[in-house]
């Protein structure tokens, strides 16, 4: 077996897969953030944005595949990392208590993880794959938002994100190996921040919709 | 601190044998000194079950002091107990109350086979120094001292990795059953030092497989290791293994 496989095979390889395509899955969400803030700018310049964005061309095409492929990565070895974890504790503590290492966010990685996989399978059905014939992105989100409960659950999946990024930031650049006390304070800041501003952006969407 | 007497009930995880089913099994345990350390309470209801012709609770032990690394389990859902930097060892009861129920289990994982009620196999940590926890050093005449210079500061370091003693808690606390912070001190403590540049990437390599062929889980940095590990070992030493993991992977001349 060729090194390259032998990496990629071992824990720490597909951890580091895990980190470089978690980070860069939340490169993907700023855009998104940011993209999506358009709507408080009106209809017009929402739907400016979209047709900006669609004109790319092969550019988007590319982006998209690329992060298909990096959840595909991210996805597959999730499910490897989990279920060699689930095994190597084959009998469960019959009482368990945390020392204080673990958080709410950390105990909770797979099912966040799986309730993410869940609402962007729905997300791409309901927008992207959508029938766009006479109607706008817009038009298709308000639609969608407008009912309460479709909207209570983009903002539940909202939290399972934020609480997702909460511990990946800081535990993706552990497992790549960026740890140093000048800044390692610095990235778990920066991750919380991350998470809270990308949860209460995403969230102020449906809200804003949603009490109009 | 006066000495007290407490009662107390422990329920103990017993098995007899590495295949046959086991139990939590409840004793109760009066006059319980608090200047007592957990094992000696052991010890004393050990003593009680002898004379009633009961098969005695198999632990590990040995220095009684928190330096071998032989002793350990699970109290209360905390490994060697609840007290931070400490070896079940030099738990003393007297952080416990009167009335406390406790239970006991041995460590749990797939790489720590049971051998008998608290005594688990940890011979995979040895197999994992096997692969790579050592050094080549030329024979003849030892090196002056001065002749290699390492920084105080990296000295300290790799003495901080170098203080583990092998427990095995991290492995027992790790909601993964995970081996990387044993690992990690050991890889980390030699790559700081240059007796350790010998075999730095092969070291690396044979050791992250070596954990990987055992059945240790994989760390997703919830530290609880670094919470219960009794010579408090950071976390920093996982991502200076993780680091030199990706080194090797680009450096080491195997194809
Ligand atoms: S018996 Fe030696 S460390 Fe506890």
């Amino acid at each position: 077996m060729s090194w390259t496989v032998r990496m990629l095979n071992s824990s720490i390889g597909r951890k580091q897969i895990m980190a470089v395509t978690g980070l860069a899955f939340c490169l993907f969400l700023t855009t998104h953030l940011i993209g999506n803030l358009f709507i408080y700018a009106g209809e017009d310049a929402f739907n400016s944005y979209v047709e900006h964005l669609h004109s790319l061309g092969p550019l988007i095409h590319i982006a998209e595949m690329g992060l298909a492929f990096f959840a595909l990565l991210h996805v597959s070895n999730a499910i490897v990392l989990i279920i060699r974890n689930r095994l190597s504790r084959p009998t469960r503590y019959a009482k368990y208590k945390s020392t204080g290492g673990r958080t709410l966010a950390s105990a909770t990685m797979p099912y966040t993880g799986s309730l993410i996989l869940i609402f962007l399978i729905f997300h791409l059905l309901t927008l992207k794959f959508a029938d766009h014939t006479d109607k706008t992105v817009y038009d298709l989100l308000a639609q969608s938002l407008a009912n309460p409960i479709y909207a209570g659950f983009y903002i539940l999946f909202i939290v399972a994100v934020g609480f997702h990024v909460f511990h990946g930031v800081w535990s993706a650049f552990q497992t790549i190996g960026l740890n140093h006390p000048k800044y390692t304070p610095l990235i778990r800041v920066a991750g919380i921040l991350f998470s809270l501003v990308i949860t209460a952006g995403f969230a102020s969407i449906p809200l804003t919709i949603v009490l109009k | 601190m006066s000495e007290k007497n407490i009662s107390l009930t422990l329920r103990v995880w017993r098995q007899a044998g590495p295949h046959v089913k086991g139990q939590l099994i409840t004793y109760h345990l009066d006059d319980v000194s608090t200047d007592m350390s957990f094992l000696e309470m052991i010890d004393v209801l050990n003593e009680k079950l002898t004379l009633r012709d009961e098969d005695p609770i198999a632990f590990d032990h040995d220095c009684r002091e928190g330096i071998c690394g032989m002793c350990g389990a699970v109290v209360d859902g905390q490994v060697h107990g609840p007290e931070t930097a400490t070896t079940l060892c030099q738990l003393h009861m007297r952080h416990f109350t009167d009335g406390d129920t406790i239970i006991v289990e041995p460590f749990r994982s797939r790489a720590f086979p049971i051998i008998k009620d608290l005594v688990v196999d940890r011979s995979g940590l040895d197999k994992i120094i096997q692969a790579g926890g050592y050094i080549s050093a030329s024979t003849g005449g030892s090196t002056d001292a001065n002749a290699m210079p390492i920084p105080t500061q990296t000295a300290e370091e790799a003495m901080d990795a170098a203080a583990c003693i092998g427990c095995g808690a991290c492995v027992a606390s790790c909601p993964n059953a995970s081996a990387m912070l044993f690992a990690g001190a050991k890889v980390s403590q030699l790559a700081l030092l240059p007796q350790g540049k010998a075999e730095r990437e092969k070291r690396v390599w044979s050791i992250v497989h070596k954990m990987d062929e055992l059945g240790f889980g994989n760390c997703s940095n919830e530290r609880e290791c670094e919470a219960t590990c009794p010579k408090e070992i950071s976390i920093s030493h996982i991502a200076r293994f993780n680091r030199e993991f990706t080194r090797a992977a680009f450096v080491s001349r195997e194809k």
